[in-house]
């Protein structure tokens, strides 16, 4: 092999350089700004279901009580945690207690990029500017 | 060999002739038997309107506030002149417009120009849910309401061209542009979606009545249970003299609209009208 030598300190070079973001994250950077929500401002401590669930599956339950709201006529859902009974409702019903829309659902919704399009037709509580 | 199957194909083309005629003959009698005029419409409860056209025509304001309420309490839009733009949930035609299948002649003076209010019939055999793709349009058949899923609605407008009462409107344009202050209470739409009037599902779920009856003082318009020979709006049916839109189309609308009125009764026949006190108690 020729220049074996230089080829061997170049492909070094090459990875160092290549890999110097990550290299740099790691030793100086303390991660991604991961959004942290506040309590609801009117101090409900517990949401219809338990908060790992919420955090996890809200879509599939928003889901689930949009087809039965609209496509069922059933209003009412019981908690599986808790055994109370709630409006199924979002603009109620959520909003109510997280009723602040950019600093509860933006917040996540712009860090994890998903734009999901409940606010083009439902109508968000006003917040104080 | 030739002989039979001749005599054979004959045959055949005779039974299948008589099978088709058999048929196309039940299928004209039992047409004609359904025409039974006080058979409840469906089973169950099944709400209707009453308009009491009289009771209207002597208070045109209240056509306009009938239309105000429900359209801010359903975040409805109000281009103004823009008709293709337009979004109807509730809007007022004149008389013999909104009842031109009627074909009156010399009508009469007190209904002649009248501003009629005209909204969704929620139809028992609705032609509009029939030709929807996507099944975000139905009659529900807790009550008869003629539903619509926004959520699913991709804005084909099939049933915009069904409906023959003009009650479905288009969203030509983002609805938001033109609603300054939305009620949280309720969604509004989105560009690219058809909406109508839902005989206000979402208060009756509530216990409230429809916001168009809410406003009415004096019961011009009566909604109930016509399926129920107690409700209010079964009484007035059967005591007054009610028209609907396009009878003649079978979509049976749920719309009724009350034309006559017992005072006048009472001026030409005094003695029919007493009856009619006697048994209902509405003269």
């Amino acid at each position: 092999m020729y220049d074996a030598g230089k080829i061997i300190v170049g492909i070094v070079v090459f990875l160092v350089l290549a890999t110097s973001p990550l290299w740099f994250n790691a030793m100086t950077a303390e991660g991604p700004d991961v959004p942290e929500l506040k309590s609801p401002p009117n101090g409900a401590t517990e949401c219809v279901e338990a908060r790992d669930t919420m955090r996890k599956n809200h879509i599939d339950l928003l889901d689930r009580w949009r087809d039965d709201v609209v496509r069922l006529g059933r209003r009412d859902y019981v908690s599986a945690t808790t055994g109370k009974v709630y409006d199924m409702s979002l603009s109620r019903t959520c909003m109510d207690c997280h009723s602040n829309k950019t600093e509860f659902c933006d917040a996540c919704h712009n860090f994890m990029v998903v734009d999901p399009y409940c606010w083009d037709c439902h109508v968000e509580p006003k917040e104080a500017n | 060999m030739d002989g039979s199957r001749r005599k054979f194909l004959k045959l055949a083309g005779l039974t299948a002739l008589g099978a088709a005629g058999a048929s196309s003959i039940k299928a004209t009698a039992s047409s004609g038997a359904a025409a039974d005029h006080d058979a409840p419409s469906t089973d169950g409860v099944r709400l209707a309107m009453v308009i009491d056209l009289r009771k209207f025509a002597k208070n045109d304001a209240l056509v306009e506030r009938c239309i105000e309420a429900c359209h801010r309490t359903h975040n409805v839009p109000d281009f103004g002149d823009d008709e293709k733009n337009a979004i109807k949930w509730i809007w007022a035609d004149d008389f013999e417009t909104a009842f031109h299948s009627q074909e009156f002649h010399f009508i009469r003076e007190d209904l002649k120009g009248k501003p009629t209010l005209l909204l969704c019939n929620h139809c028992d055999n609705p032609p509009c849910t029939r030709v929807c793709p996507t099944q975000a349009t139905w009659r529900r058949e807790s009550d008869g309401i003629v539903m619509m899923d926004w959520h699913r609605c991709i804005g084909c407008r099939y049933c915009v061209v069904a409906c023959p009462y003009g009650s479905r409107s288009f969203n030509y344009m983002d609805p938001r542009r033109i609603l300054d202050d939305p009620t949280i209470d309720y969604p509004t739409r989105m560009r690219g979606v058809v909406e109508k009037c839902t005989f206000c599902e979402e208060r009756l779920a509530r216990g409230l009545q429809p916001a168009c009856v809410e406003v009415c003082t004096n019961d011009e318009i009566v909604f109930g249970d016509i399926n129920d020979p107690h409700s209010k709006v079964r009484e007035i049916l059967t005591e007054r003299m009610a028209i609907r839109r396009k009878p003649g189309l079978g979509t049976r609308p749920e719309v009724y609209y009350i034309i006559d009125d017992p005072r006048t009764l009472q001026e030409v026949a005094p003695a029919a009208v007493v009856e009619v006190t006697e048994e209902g108690g509405h003269a």
